[in-house]
C-alpha cells in the first residue's frame, strides 16, 4: 500500500462501491451524532482524503484495546478504518520488528511531519525516569515525547492512556500517568473505556480526517457524541431504578426479572459512554444487558472508587475506625466535663458549709 | 480527586466523625452531671418515673385543648416534616444502601416515586416552618442564627436530593456530590446546634412530665 493513494482509489481497487462507502459514512455520522447531511460530507471527505498516517504506540497496557478494535463482529468496519488510515507503526499488528520497525516509525514521522496522528494505548510510566516500561531500549516516556513532538494530534485510546487506568491504580508502583499529563502542547483526544468501543475509535478518526478538526469534547477531552450521556440515562433498566425495584443479588427474583442492578454495584449513573446505545459485538449486548452492573470503566480512577460490587451510594471509605474513635473521644471529653462539674459543685457545697459553720460559731 | 470522590470519601468520613464525637460528648456531659433529687413528697397517685416520662412525651405530641386553636396547624406542620424526613432518609433504597454500608442493617425500600412525593411535601412543609418563624414577631425575636442555620442544613439535603433525583441543573455526579456534601454539613452540625433536640427532646420532655406528675398535674 502506498501512502499517497487516495482512499477512493484504494477502495475501488478492493471492490468497495461508492454506495458501501456512503453507507459506512452514514453509520459513522450517526455514531458521531452528526446530522444526516454530514454523511455525504464524510463520504466525500473520505474518498478524497489521503490516507491519514497513524503511528500507534503501545505502553503499559494489556492489548485489550487493540483486541476490541480488531475483533469486532463487524469486520468491514475495521477493514475500512484500516483502509482509511495508513497504520505506519503498530507494535502488535505490524509485520516487521526490531530495528526495521523503529525505522518505519521514524520514516513516517519524517515524511508526514506535522500531519500524522499518534494513537496511544497504555499509560506512561514516569517513576525512576520511566524505566518500568521500555521498548527497543527506550522508555515509553522518551518515545512519546519524541513521537508527539511533530504530530497533528494525539488520541489516547483506552482508560490507561486517557486517565492512567489500572497501572495508575493505588499504589501506582510505576508512577503511571495519562498521556495528557505528558503532552500538554497538542490536542489530546481521550477515547476512554476498558476497552473502548470500536465504533467510538473509528468515528473519531473518520471525523478527524474528513473535517480536519477535533470533534466536540467534554471536560475530560472525550468526544461528546460518544460520551455525552451516562449509561444510566440510556439504560433500558432505568424504569426499574425510577420505581425503586432492585436486584439484591445476582440470582434472586429481581435479577431474573431484569430489575435495576444499582444495589449490586452498578456505576451507570456516574459513567459516561455509549455502551447502552451502540452496545458491543456489533450491537449484540452490553454488560448490563448480560446481567452485570456497569464498572464505570470509562471514568478516571474506576479501579479505586470503592469496589465494583458496593452500591454507588455506600461510602467509599470505611469510617468504622473514625466513628469508633470519635465516640470514645466524645465519651472521654464529655465524662471529663461532667467530672469537673461535679468537683466544682462539691467544692461549692464545702465552701458553703464552711461559711455556714463560721457564721454559727 | 473529583468533587464526588471527595464527598463520598473524606467529607462523609469527617462528618460522621464529628457527628459521633458531638453526640457522645453532649449526651455524656449532660447525663453524667449530678442529678438533683426531687425531695418533695410524691402525690399518692403519681405514676412511676418511666410511665410519667413516656406518657408525657406522647401527650405533648398534640396541643392541649386551650391551645388547639392557636397551635393545631403549627403542630401538624411539624409532624409533616418530621415524618417526611424519616420516610425519605430511611425509605429510599439508595439511603438504605448507605446505612447498610455503615452498619450492615438493611430493610425493604419504598417506591422511589413515593419518596420523591414525600420529599416535595417535606420541603414545602419546612418552608412553611421557616416562613412562620420569620413572620411571627415573637418567634422572630427569640430566633438566633443557630435556628436559621439548623433549618438550612436540614432543608439542603432534601433540596439537593430532589435535584439529584431529577437530574436538574448540572451533571449527575456534580448534583450527587452536592447532595453528599449537604448531608456531610448536616451531620457535622447536628450535635453542636439545635438539631441535637432529636436526642435531647426525650430527656427534656420526660423530665418535665416526671416533675409534673409527681406534683399531681393530671397529664
Ligand atoms: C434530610 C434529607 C436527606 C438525607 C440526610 C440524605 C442522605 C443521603 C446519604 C447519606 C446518601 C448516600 C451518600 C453516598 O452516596 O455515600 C444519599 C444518597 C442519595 N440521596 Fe439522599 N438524603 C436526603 C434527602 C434526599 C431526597 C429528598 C432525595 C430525593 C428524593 C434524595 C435522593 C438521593 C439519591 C438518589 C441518592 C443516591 C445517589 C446515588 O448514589 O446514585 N435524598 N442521601
Ligand atoms: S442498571 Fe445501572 S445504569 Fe441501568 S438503571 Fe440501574 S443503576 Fe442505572
Amino acid at each position: 500500500m502506498n501512502d499517497r493513494d487516495g482512499i477512493a482509489d484504494l477502495l475501488a481497487r478492493r471492490g468497495v462501491s461508492r454506495r458501501a462507502l456512503l453507507k459506512y459514512a452514514t453509520y459513522l455520522a450517526t455514531v458521531m451524532a452528526l446530522p444526516p447531511l454530514a454523511a455525504r460530507a464524510i463520504a466525500q471527505g473520505l474518498a478524497k482524503a489521503r490516507r491519514q498516517s497513524v503511528i500507534w504506540l503501545s505502553f503499559q497496557e494489556c492489548t485489550g484495546c487493540t483486541e476490541s478494535l480488531t475483533r469486532s463482529f463487524n469486520p468491514t468496519l475495521e477493514d475500512l478504518i484500516f483502509d482509511m488510515i495508513s497504520l505506519d507503526y503498530h507494535e502488535t499488528l505490524q509485520a516487521v520488528s526490531g530495528a526495521a520497525a523503529e525505522a518505519a516509525r521514524l520514516a513516517a514521522m519524517r515524511e508526514n511531519r506535522g500531519k500524522y496522528v499518534v494513537v496511544v494505548d497504555g499509560s506512561v510510566a514516569t517513576k525512576d525516569g520511566g524505566v518500568y516500561s521500555t521498548n527497543a531500549g527506550k522508555t515509553n516516556l522518551e518515545v512519546l515525547k519524541e513521537t508527539a513532538e511533530h504530530a497533528l494530534a494525539v488520541i489516547s485510546v483506552g482508560t490507561c492512556a486517557a486517565f492512567g487506568g489500572l497501572p495508575h491504580a493505588h499504589p501506582n508502583p510505576t508512577g503511571a500517568v495519562p498521556v495528557s499529563q505528558i503532552i500538554t502542547d497538542k490536542p489530546v483526544i481521550n477515547i476512554s473505556g476498558c476497552p473502548p468501543i470500536a465504533e467510538a475509535m473509528a468515528g473519531t478518526i473518520a471525523y478527524l480526517i474528513t473535517f480536519g478538526k477535533l470533534p466536540d469534547l467534554d471536560h475530560l477531552s472525550r468526544p461528546k457524541s460518544i460520551f455525552g450521556d451516562s449509561i444510566h440515562d440510556r439504560c433500558y433498566r432505568r424504569p426499574f431504578y425510577d420505581k425503586g425495584m432492585f436486584a439484591k443479588s445476582f440470582d434472586d427474583e429481581g435479577a431474573r426479572k431484569g430489575w435495576c442492578l444499582y444495589e449490586v454495584g452498578c456505576k451507570g449513573p456516574v459513567t459516561y459512554n455509549a455502551c447502552a446505545t451502540l452496545k458491543w459485538n456489533g450491537g449484540v449486548s452490553f454488560p448490563i444487558q448480560s446481567g452485570h452492573g456497569c464498572l464505570g470503566c470509562s471514568e478516571p480512577d474506576f479501579w479505586d472508587n470503592g469496589g465494583f460490587y458496593r452500591p454507588l451510594s455506600s461510602s467509599t471509605s470505611h469510617p468504622g475506625a473514625v466513628v469508633g474513635g470519635a465516640v470514645v473521644a466524645g465519651i472521654a471529653v464529655g465524662g471529663l466535663g461532667a467530672l469537673l462539674a461535679r468537683q466544682r459543685r462539691e467544692r461549692a457545697v464545702r465552701d458553703l458549709e464552711a461559711k455556714e459553720q463560721e457564721r454559727r460559731s | 480527586m473529583s468533587l464526588l470522590e471527595f464527598a463520598r470519601g473524606p467529607a462523609l468520613e469527617i462528618a460522621l466523625g464529628a457527628f459521633a464525637f458531638g453526640v457522645a460528648w453532649r449526651l455524656l456531659s449532660l447525663l453524667a452531671l449530678p442529678w438533683s433529687r426531687d425531695r418533695s413528697v410524691a402525690r399518692p397517685a403519681a405514676p412511676s418515673a418511666l410511665a410519667a416520662a413516656a406518657g408525657g412525651f406522647v401527650r405533648r405530641m398534640w396541643p392541649a385543648r386551650p391551645f388547639r386553636r392557636s397551635d393545631l396547624w403549627v403542630t401538624l406542620n411539624g409532624h409533616v416534616y418530621h415524618i417526611g424526613l424519616a420516610i425519605v432518609v430511611f425509605g429510599l433504597a439508595q439511603h438504605i444502601q448507605f446505612i447498610k454500608g455503615l452498619f450492615g442493617l438493611q430493610w425493604p425500600n419504598l417506591p422511589t416515586g413515593l419518596v420523591s412525593l414525600v420529599s416535595v411535601i417535606t420541603l414545602a412543609s419546612l418552608t412553611v416552618a421557616l416562613a412562620r418563624r420569620v413572620v411571627s414577631p415573637v418567634l422572630r425575636l427569640i430566633s438566633t442564627a443557630n435556628d436559621y442555620f439548623s433549618w438550612l442544613v436540614t432543608a439542603l439535603p432534601v433540596a439537593t436530593g430532589l435535584l439529584a433525583q431529577s437530574h436538574l441543573g448540572a451533571r449527575y455526579e456534580t448534583l450527587l456530590a452536592w447532595h453528599l456534601l449537604s448531608v456531610a454539613l448536616l451531620l457535622a452540625w447536628f450535635p453542636y446546634g439545635k438539631l441535637m433536640h432529636a436526642f435531647l427532646v426525650f430527656l427534656t420532655r420526660g423530665e418535665t412530665a416526671i416533675l409534673y406528675r409527681r406534683r399531681g398535674v393530671q397529664s
